[in-house]
């Protein structure tokens, strides 16, 4: 494994050497038609598609292949390779939409991750104001130390948060997942919340608190249609981490609130796998979040910057 | 009427407003003259009540209005920035004071149209403010701050961001704009020339003192003090340090100057001189000038004006002279001072001679 490492590394320097080489030999050139050779490279070569296609392929195989299960029956999945259904069927659908044990999943993962959402941005809302507009004792310390938060693995809570919920009689309830989840959400959301917050002039908070604006007034009718998108992607990144969290939302639910996550991986009946259904699932899983994912789309970037471009 | 008594803001050990008293009258213009970081901002802050006072009082027609926070106060201000509300058009950003207060439409859309018609808005009512050029959205400030009809107006460099011809067009439609309401108007500015166009009364600031407040162009023609007459002067003020004996102002390094016959009265002892630069020239009457030989350091020349920088004597001097003149660096150079507008200050700053003589 080290020395695999170490190969690549060499390799790696070997091609750095070679490109140091060949702008050595460039050098006579000026960088401006360096430049020139490099777009006509990009955009004049026959094959210059050939790459990205490969890549957005190799990307794309594992949907489409998920999607292309979920209209077989289970013995075409097991017993031929074909590339495309032969017999399509709705079959699977059918099941996940009429059986209860199916659907309330996905009833139950939406619930617990709208709570989630909805409690962690009011909560970061107040709280990345704060961080933004006032210089209070240990402000700069807190917001790190919110950050710092995320940096353990939810499986390290696991075990608290079960004994701490069995505790109060909250185990198998959505609220006790939403809650669980806040801890990770709750600090992520603040960050990119005081990120969009602060790019906005304070002066304008003053403006209105000149024009007699007060503050509630204020923050609902001026202050939130300028954050109005930094709310959305904070919203978003919260549903995307609740949604696709599986190890504290199985933990902390047995049957009234299991999520969807917990329902595939429980799914060997005495007839065996039913492959068809699962990837029927898969697909269905997929869907909410590339929903949401579109409403945020332009300002997702902005967001992985935590608000801070 | 608006009155400070003693008004001092200390903000983490550091002093930005030391003991600063001012009265403001109704209906007047006030304009605050100082260099960046002097605190003109910090003092509109605490005149609009957007900050505090560490110590002293403010008084709005006598009653104490020290802690009563901004919205509960008669006040409208515009930065120096382009503040406005992006998500909302620009009749709304206008009208948004008058809906905070609850009048009445009609009453609301005749204010708006009457404030964009007086600054050229009306074709642009329905757009974003950031759809607008910088000085439209400026305008839009300033209308929303002329319906608000508030009894204090505080522009805080409202014109510096703008580029020069709005700025001129701008500065001569803004005090007429204000005039009617009667409300106390109070401009900042850097810039001397700004405060003499706009007259009124000004205030010089200097490291958070006000040093001298009265009529704009008394305050221009006997400052009190060096730090009031370098604070409103641009291209900075000639100064240089003499000691009078007798009827000579000796300094070091040289045999002196001759005192002009308006100061001979002034006790011997140490002295600073100071004078505009459009008094500095390359010829004068003997009668009401002095001449002295001075070193070209740089000469800059603005189509019809040359701002000539001099040294004498290890001072750094500026002439201002009408033309183009073309001098080689280190060329030696006889100018003259006109005696009639010197500017006398003694050891601790303050100014000795009360005439400047302009009639003269």
């Amino acid at each position: 494994m080290a020395a695999g490492k170490n190969s690549a590394t060499a390799a790696a320097d070997g091609i750095t050497m070679q490109r140091t080489d060949a702008a050595a030999a460039a050098a006579g050139k000026t960088e401006a038609e360096l430049g020139q050779t490099m777009l006509r490279r990009g955009t004049q070569s026959r094959f210059w598609w050939l790459v990205p296609t490969i890549y957005i392929l190799f990307l794309m195989l594992p949907i489409y292949w998920l999607i292309n299960m979920s209209f077989k029956t289970n013995t075409e999945i097991l017993s031929t390779f074909s590339l495309w259904p032969q017999n399509p069927t709705l079959r699977n659908y059918g099941v996940i939409f009429t059986d209860p044990s199916w659907y309330s999943g996905y009833i139950n993962s939406i619930i617990y991750v709208v709570m989630n959402t909805v409690i962690s941005v009011s909560v970061a809302l107040p709280a990345a104001y704060a961080f933004s507009r006032y210089r209070f004792l240990g402000d700069k310390h807190l917001f790190f130390w919110l950050l710092t938060n995320r940096m353990a693995p939810p499986a390290v809570f696991a075990l608290p948060f079960f004994q701490l919920y069995s505790a109060f009689g909250l185990i198998d309830t959505h609220i006790a997942v939403a809650l669980a989840h806040c801890l990770f959400n709750v600090p992520l959301a603040v960050w990119i919340l005081e990120g969009f917050m602060s790019g906005v002039p304070k002066e304008i908070d003053e403006t209105a608190y000149i024009d007699g604006y007060s503050f509630p007034r204020f923050f609902v009718k001026i202050f939130m249609p300028l954050i109005a998108s930094g709310v959305g992607v904070a919203a978003f990144f919260c549903f995307m981490f609740s949604w696709v969290e599986l190890l504290l939302a199985r933990t902390l639910t047995t049957t009234a609130a299991k999520p969807i996550a917990a329902t595939m991986t429980r799914t060997v009946s005495a007839s065996g796998l039913d492959w068809g259904v699962l990837a029927a699932a898969g697909v269905l899983t997929i869907i909410p979040g590339a929903l949401v994912i579109w409403f945020v789309r332009n300002y997702i970037a902005k967001g992985f910057a935590l608000g801070r471009v | 009427m608006l009155e400070l008594r003693d008004v001092s803001k200390i903000v983490s050990g550091e002093t930005h407003i030391s003991n600063v008293s001012l009265r403001l009258e109704a209906g007047s213009l006030n304009v605050l003259l100082g260099p960046t970081l002097a605190g003109k901002t910090t003092l509109m802050r605490l005149m609009a009540g957007l900050d505090q006072p560490t110590s002293g009082t403010v008084h709005m027609d006598d009653a104490d209005v020290t802690g009563v926070p901004v919205r509960k106060r008669s006040v409208a201000m515009v930065y120096q920035q382009f503040i406005n509300y992006p998500a909302m058009s620009v009749y709304e950003n206008i009208a948004s004071p008058l809906r905070v207060a609850g009048v009445d439409k009609a009453t609301l859309d005749r204010k708006v149209r009457q404030a964009a018609d007086l600054l050229r808005l009306t074709p642009y009512l329905e757009r974003l403010p950031l759809e607008l050029s910088g000085g439209q959205q400026q305008r839009t400030a300033l209308a929303r701050a002329m319906v608000k009809d508030a009894r204090l107006v505080l522009l805080d460099e409202p014109l510096a961001n703008l580029d020069y011809k709005l700025r001129e067009e701008l500065r001569a439609e803004l005090p007429r704009i204000f005039a009617e309401s009667g409300a106390i108007f109070v401009y900042a500015t850097t810039e001397p020339s700004e405060a003499l166009l706009l007259g009124g009364k000004t205030a010089t600031l200097s490291e958070g003192r006000v040093t001298q407040f009265g009529t704009t162009i008394e305050v221009f023609r006997n400052p009190a003090d060096l730090l009031t007459a370098q604070t409103f002067s641009d291209p900075p003020l000639n100064t240089i340090e003499v000691r009078k004996d007798k009827n000579r102002f000796m300094l070091d390094g040289s045999d002196g100057l001759p005192v002009p016959v308006r100061l001979a009265g002034l006790a011997d002892g140490v002295y600073t001189l100071g004078f505009q630069p459009h008094h500095l020239s390359f010829k004068g009457r003997e009668a009401d000038a002095v001449s002295v030989d001075a070193r070209v350091t740089v000469t800059e020349i603005t189509g019809s004006e040359s701002f000539v920088h001099l040294d004498y004597a290890g001072n750094q001097w500026v002439m201002l002279e009408e033309g183009v003149h073309r001098l080689n660096v280190d060329e030696t150079l006889r100018v003259f001072i006109d005696t009639r507008h010197l500017l006398v200050f003694d050891e601790a700053g303050r100014s000795v001679v009360a005439d400047r003589a302009e009639a003269a």
